[in-house]
């Protein structure tokens, strides 16, 4: 028992509950393990899987941001007008990244500079920028022109989709800032104990400004390639994605204290938010289950923090 | 009279370190036994052990003869075991009366009865001579009162062995002198007291036998106090003999390194001037709330200042934040480390490397054998004792942790000016000594370096000259050959008649 619990517990603890959930879902439910069938559940976790990589910094240096739904479905939708006025698809490309990064700076200087809580600035910003993303609509979908830029989200590299090999180059950038820079490390310290942090000659309210407005930038990322693949800018797209976030991020054992973040963590955590999706479709669950299978497991991942946590402390 | 209270070969262990290893001793019915140890000796440990909060490996407790089970907090309650610990557990919206009463509240069918309610807590009050009113929230009272209220809590539950955990490390000397006479009246009832402190006086005046613990041993076991001296306590508690623990050297002092002139903000409004030269430790000494902790924030630059300036070498340093004054040759060692100095979760080497890793980091990019080089090299240097430079430096004592913050600024280049807050606050006798070693290498090599104490042996032994401060302002500069207890207190005093307020002072 104590042996069960301490692997469940400890550092791979995810990983191998991860590995026991694939194991059981790829024995027992039919067509799960094709490689059509995997190809589409990682075309379903791109958007959360890239939405995490930043959203762990977040989380990580003790912020919160849940303005990144709205964020994505804005940046699509901007990608999709502008290229349809410019013609060019480049040109809608830089307008998304700027719009994205933009609302992450105002995000970042909000709560760094005039030190509002982050959660209310984020909540805020998140209304203002679906509202937004309705307005530059007039709340309808907006459909793409040109059929080039279908092909960001059809086209294929070794057999992959492009949008997958985005998400993994993501987790591999990602993986390296925390781990082998300095910017990793100072998000950590800052989560870990910001006013120390602060005192040892970390600039915090810079670093918490660039954590927000990369995650915009990243969030711009995400919504063309939503929108690409949605065929569309939708500008109620990615309505609730902060949570699916969160949850995976939480799930990944990011500590929503602060200070504690891995990106195998968040890869599995967003792996499993997938596998959860695409089991109850392969079922047919009807959807409206689906809302109440993610929230359990987003007590389940709250829970599991606590229980990690506790045992840290005690092994501390 | 009989032992009362017994422990039997405690053992107990956590990961890396034996806590406590086969201690026993007893206590007698109607005692007071002090328990003394260094930081980390094992105290708190055996406290725990006693409380039921952790349960020994091996080894068991007997009380009155019976042995005792008991695997919880709640279990050693009911066997009349009540620890106090420094922080109190009293609900500080509720009155006296009610948290007396909490989890156990008289009445019936959940309605409380009010007037029984408060009647034997008046009652049980003046039985052991507390001048409290049980109708007052507990939110009103002076810490000293709360202490009050929590030893009313164990003698409401006829607790048989009471435990204090360093109980004056926050009360004023009058404050003490109430609590040391409600101790004396508990004996007289024949309850058994285990007093744990860091303070010689009070063990003296309070225990009738005591324990020492070193390194999780029982280092002396003493029936009869009045048989053992002080300096032999201290040995005991450090397995060798202190001298003199402060080792002041007297040094050559160069040219003026630190000048701030008259820096002000908004914590601390009148402006202040002081000069520290090459070489020399400058102490600041003054009450709580004295202003010394704001002064040197806005020296470092973490408070906004909002006039004034600060150079070291005749260059002005632009310090608006950390980061400006750590380039301009400026560092501070904050007071509280926990909240101010030490980045939790973090293991020694991140917490060394965090400010001087910029200069080998190329373009942000970590070095991971260099920093481990940079960790080694002054884990060594400092002697630091941690099994591993990859240990959380939350696992580390008080001493420790404040060796890794000064490796931290240690590794920076071009410090000039060292300002240490606290610079031994939580830290054990052997480590401290090791840490004024440090402060004077680090002066002889031409650094600046200010102290800030509260502490005023320490003070005293360690630096060159002492600025007393008082309501904010400087009141008065003393060099050392000067250096007279009684002035240096007339002057940290805003008003002579309010002496007996003044915090107590660490026993060396």
């Amino acid at each position: 028992m104590t042996s069960l619990k301490k692997l469940l517990l400890g550092e791979q603890g995810l990983v191998v509950i991860f590995a026991i959930a694939f194991a059981i879902v790829a024995a027992t439910v039919p067509n799960f393990l094709t490689e059509r069938n995997m190809l589409g559940l990682l075309q379903s976790v791109v958007t959360i899987g890239i939405v995490a990589c930043t959203m762990m910094f977040c989380l990580a240096s003790r912020d919160f941001d849940l303005s990144v739904g709205s964020t994505v479905a804005f940046s699509g939708m901007i990608a999709v007008m502008a290229s349809n006025a410019t013609g060019s698809i480049v040109l809608g490309l830089i307008a998304a990244l700027l719009c994205g990064g933009a609302v992450g700076l105002v995000n970042g200087v909000v709560i760094a500079r005039f030190r509002i809580n982050a959660l209310i600035t984020t909540l805020a910003t998140m209304q203002i920028v679906r509202g937004l993303a309705l307005i530059a609509s007039d709340g309808r979908a907006v459909g793409i022109n040109d059929p080039g830029f279908y092909q960001l989200a059809l086209s294929k590299f070794l057999g992959i989709p492009t949008p997958i090999w985005v998400m993994a180059i993501f987790f591999v950038i990602f993986g390296f800032i925390l781990n082998r820079t300095v910017f990793g490390k100072n998000t950590l310290a800052i989560g870990g104990n910001p006013e120390a942090s602060r005192l040892a000659g970390v600039n915090v309210s810079r670093m918490r400004i660039w954590i927000f407005a990369l995650q915009g930038l990243v969030c711009a990322v995400a919504g063309v390639l939503l929108a690409s693949r949605i065929t569309s800018g939708q500008p109620n797209a990615a309505t609730g994605l902060e949570l699916s976030v969160i949850s995976a991020c939480v799930l990944g054992g990011v500590s929503l204290a602060g200070g504690r973040a891995a990106m195998t963590g968040v890869i599995v955590g967003v792996l499993i938010m997938g596998i959860a999706e695409n089991v109850m479709n392969l079922l047919n669950i009807q959807a409206f289950y689906q809302y109440v299978v993610r929230g359990l497991i987003l007590l389940l991942a709250v829970l599991l923090d606590n229980l990690r946590s506790a045992a840290a402390g005690r092994r501390g | 009279m009989q032992d009362f209270l017994e422990f039997k070969a405690i053992s107990k262990g956590y990961p890396g370190v034996q806590a406590l290893a086969d201690v026993s001793f007893s206590v007698k019915k109607g005692a007071v036994h002090g328990l003394m140890g260094e930081n980390g000796a094992g105290k708190s440990t055996l406290i725990r052990v006693l409380s039921g909060d952790q349960s020994a490996d091996t080894g068991e407790i007997s009380i009155d003869g019976s042995t005792q089970h008991y695997r919880s907090v709640r279990d050693a309650f009911d066997a009349g075991v009540i620890v106090i610990h420094q922080e109190l557990q009293l609900v500080p919206e509720l009155t006296v009366a009610e948290n007396l009463w909490l989890g156990r509240f008289p009445g019936k069918a959940g309605v409380i009865d009010r007037s029984r309610l408060t009647n034997v807590v008046r009652e049980k009050l003046s039985e052991i001579g507390i001048e409290i009113e049980p109708g007052a929230k507990v939110a009103s009272l002076s810490i000293g009162e709360r202490q009050m209220v929590e030893i009313a809590k164990a003698v409401m539950a006829d607790a048989r062995v009471i435990a204090l955990d360093e109980p004056t490390s926050s009360l004023s000397s009058r404050e003490s002198e109430i609590l040391f006479s409600l101790i004396e009246r508990l004996r007289s009832q024949g309850k058994v007291i285990l007093y744990v402190s860091h303070r010689l006086d009070e063990i003296f005046r309070l225990c009738d036998s005591l324990t020492v613990l070193r390194d999780g041993k029982l280092a002396a076991h003493h029936a009869d106090i009045t048989a053992v001296t002080r300096e032999q306590i201290i040995s005991e508690m450090v397995g060798r003999e202190i001298s003199n623990i402060w080792g002041y050297r007297p040094r050559e002092l160069g040219d003026v390194r630190l000048e701030v002139k008259d820096i002000a903000g908004r914590k601390l409004r009148t402006p202040m001037s002081f000069t520290v030269r090459q070489g020399e430790i400058l102490g600041f000494f003054g009450l709580i709330g004295a202003g010394r902790s704001e002064m040197t924030r806005l020296v470092y630059g973490a408070d906004t200042r909002s006039q004034g300036s600060v150079s070291v070498d005749g260059i002005e340093v632009v310090a608006d934040s950390p980061p400006h004054a750590i380039r301009g040759g400026i560092v501070l060692c904050p007071e509280d480390r926990k909240f101010y100095g030490i980045v939790q979760g973090r293991n020694i080497e991140e917490n060394m490397a965090i400010s001087s890793r910029r200069h080998f980091s190329p373009f942000g990019i970590l070095q991971p054998k260099k920093e481990a080089e940079l960790a080694e090299q002054f884990i060594a240097k400092l002697r630091v004792r941690t099994p591993s430079r990859k240990q959380d430096i939350v696992n580390l004592s008080g001493g420790n942790q404040q060796k890794v913050i000064l490796g931290r600024w240690l590794s920076e280049q071009g410090v000039k000016v060292l300002i240490i807050d606290e610079p031994t606050r939580g830290i054990d006798v052997g480590a401290k000594s090791e840490i004024y070693e440090i402060l004077y290498e680090l002066a002889a090599q031409g650094m600046a370096i200010v102290v800030v104490s509260s502490e005023l042996p320490e003070v005293m032994g360690i630096t060159d000259r002492i600025v007393v401060m008082c309501q904010g302002r400087v009141a008065a500069d003393i060099e050392r050959d000067d250096f007279d207890e009684r002035r240096i207190l007339a002057a940290a005093l805003p008003d002579v008649a309010n002496a007996s307020e003044l915090p107590n002072q660490q026993v060396q």
